[in-house]
């Protein structure tokens, strides 16, 4: 399976460029980063001197608690928000604003409704007008197969189921070859069964290519599954709680989980999550002595 | 692949005539038409019960249902205007052209304003409350004005019409830009667009819903200051046609010319939602889904 993959990409090789491997991977990196947000009199912190340094070709997961300022950190590294002090800097170079070397997706499903699968994959290119049309097509369509939408391309992303809609982002994003892609809990709502098959999708979909990649979500499984590195986030403000290396063998399949290995990632990243996750309780609960 | 599946029976999909055939015979399948019907007959029941059957005090002085078919069919009218006399239709068509000039000026110019208004905030903060100081004024309040600035009849009562149409408008498409999801603006910049891309493919196709609904509102509207400026300086149109038959006390006429009315508003009304479903498929079917 994995081998005829291989092979094919040699044999379509203007095809590939999607696919071509490290060389179009980067790094990115956050330098004591802070951000708040209220008024000066009522300002909350967010994230306050965030570092963190993300490596070519990896795929890094950040995991942590609800409302710790995950969705916050992928709007700068996405370019959509600022940060107050600190650089986000990708290769080395400072972050300014939004572009397609960084392909979101996002945590609700961002699909122009009005758009049918097929026109919303091809959007960017269409509008930067980058591509020249049948060379467009052949690669619209390669990604079709490959998100396994092909029946679906005329279909607007209502019709779609959500695991579909999440798939047809995903080629949206990968037409454009990112040099990163940053995903915000992209499987959020969908239900257990989908979300299983669009993780073992996706996870094929990266050892493909191994782009650099930044995967949010608050599901351990998920998190331990799909990583390389994963960065477990400790509550507001946010910094790195601790760094945790999987070294689990790839190519994955979901049944790794099931191994001590990965029964001690998760224990590990539980047991400091969970920490996380009580000083946030301890902080919202009424006291009890009054 | 070889086995058919007996229960399945997948045909050909219908186009054009077969199509509008096959979706007249699935709606009669449903309650709507004949809960249509029910209503109609209730609504004519009551009123001439009311009027002509138990005369009832303050309804005995209007003329009833009865009464006012048999002078709309009447090809010899007792009080001048039947649907066989040709003064009838030149009211008719005098409105319809008054309102299609009016809701034509009032959205192409209502539109964009909106969608600019939308768009940059600036234009916004420009325009915003000249539009809420003009827009409760109510139009009759206008006719002085609309009287001292064009002479004849015909440009007052058009203006008129095109300004209570404009309001409307663009305060719809305004709120139509405002009503897209951020995420939409987000992913367009991410995928590389310019302003102008943003504008085209982003701020048209996702305020189009509230500006459908917006003109659906906008030509009743129409219709409804027309008819006042109509009543006030004019000598042809329906709102002219019901107030001078009232004055002349033939208040048959007077009825034949509200119903003429709000058959002709209802039609023009379902023009502007067949041409919204026509530019929104996405639409249609995501209604239809909803099962609506
Ligand atoms: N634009 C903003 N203005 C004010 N406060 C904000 C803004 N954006 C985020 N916040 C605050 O920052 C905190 C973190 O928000 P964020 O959305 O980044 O969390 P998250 O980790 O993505 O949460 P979730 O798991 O729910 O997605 C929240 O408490 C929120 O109130
Ligand atoms: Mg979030």
């Amino acid at each position: 399976m994995q081998q005829s993959d291989i092979k094919n990409k040699n044999n379509s090789a203007d095809i590939s460029s999607a696919e071509k491997s490290t060389e179009n991977s980067a790094s990115l990196e956050l330098r004591n980063v802070c951000r708040g947000f209220g008024d000066e009199w009522s300002r909350e912190e967010v994230i306050s001197d965030f570092s963190l340094s993300i490596n070519p070709g990896e795929l890094t997961v950040l995991v942590g608690p609800s409302g710790c300022g995950k969705t916050t950190l992928v709007n700068m590294l996405a370019g959509f928000d600022k940060p107050d002090t600190g650089q986000v800097l990708l290769n080395e170079k400072l972050i300014t604003g939004p572009g397609m070397d960084r392909m979101v997706v996002f945590q609700e499903t961002a699909l122009m409704p009005w758009l049918t699968a097929y026109q919303n994959v091809v959007f960017g290119p269409k509008i930067r007008n980058d591509l020249p049309g049948r060379e467009l097509k052949k690669k619209a369509d390669y990604l079709f197969e490959k998100v396994g939408l092909v029946e679906f391309k005329d279909k607007y992303p209502i019709q779609l189921s959500g695991g579909m809609q999440r798939r047809a982002e995903l080629a949206r994003a990968m037409i454009n070859d990112p040099l990163v892609m940053i995903m915000d809990e992209p499987f959020r709502g969908l239900d257990a069964m989908s979300r299983e098959l669009m993780q073992e999708f996706f996870v094929r979909l990266f050892e493909e290519n191994r782009r650099t990649n930044i995967f949010v979500t608050s599901e351990i499984d998920e998190a331990i599954f799909l990583a390389d590195r994963l960065i477990v986030l400790s509550n507001r403000p946010t910094s790195v709680r601790k760094i945790i290396d999987i070294k689990l063998p790839r190519p994955r399949e979901l049944n790794v989980l099931s191994s001590t290995e990965a029964y001690k990632y998760k224990r590990d990243a539980m047991e400091l999550l969970h920490e996380e996750a009580l000083k946030n309780f301890k902080r919202s609960t009424p006291k009890a002595d009054s | 692949m070889t086995q058919k599946n007996p229960t399945v029976n997948i045909k050909e999909a219908p186009t054009g005539l077969a199509l509008k055939i096959y979706n007249w015979k699935k709606s009669l399948k449903t309650l709507t038409p004949y809960l249509m019907l029910v209503g109609i007959s209730l609504w004519l029941g009551t009123y001439y019960l009311f009027v002509e059957g138990w005369e009832l005090p303050r309804f005995n002085k209007l003329p009833g249902p009865v009464e006012v078919i048999t002078e709309w069919i009447n090809p010899d009218p007792d009080w001048g205007i039947s649907m066989f006399s040709p003064i009838y239709y030149e009211h008719i068509m005098i409105s319809c052209r008054r309102i299609m000039i009016a809701f034509t000026i009032a959205t192409c110019l209502g539109v964009p304003l909106g969608l600019f208004m939308g768009w940059s905030k600036t234009f916004r903060d420009y325009t915003f409350p000249i539009l809420e100081v003009l827009r409760p004024i109510p139009i009759l309040a206008w006719v002085p004005l609309a009287i001292l600035m064009f002479s004849g009849f015909e440009t007052p009562v058009i203006y008129l019409a095109t300004l209570a149409s404009l309001f409307v408008t663009t305060l719809n498409t305004l709120l139509g830009v405002e009503s897209i999801d951020k995420e939409y603006f987000r992913a367009a910049k991410c995928l590389g667009s310019k302003p102008h891309h943003v504008f085209l493919h982003i701020v048209v196709p996702g305020s189009l819903p509230f500006i459908f609904t917006g003109l659906q509102i906008s030509i009743g509207v129409a219709w409804f200051s027309l008819v006042a400026a109509e009543m006030v300086s004019g000598e042809f149109g329906l709102g002219y046609m019901i107030m001078d038959s009232y004055m002349n006390i033939t208040y048959v006429t007077m009825v034949i010319g509200m119903l003429t009315l709000g058959f002709v508003g209802w039609v023009s009304s379902a023009l502007v939602r067949l041409a919204g479903n026509r530019m929104m498929q996405w639409r249609v079917r995501a209604l239809a889904l909803e099962g609506r």
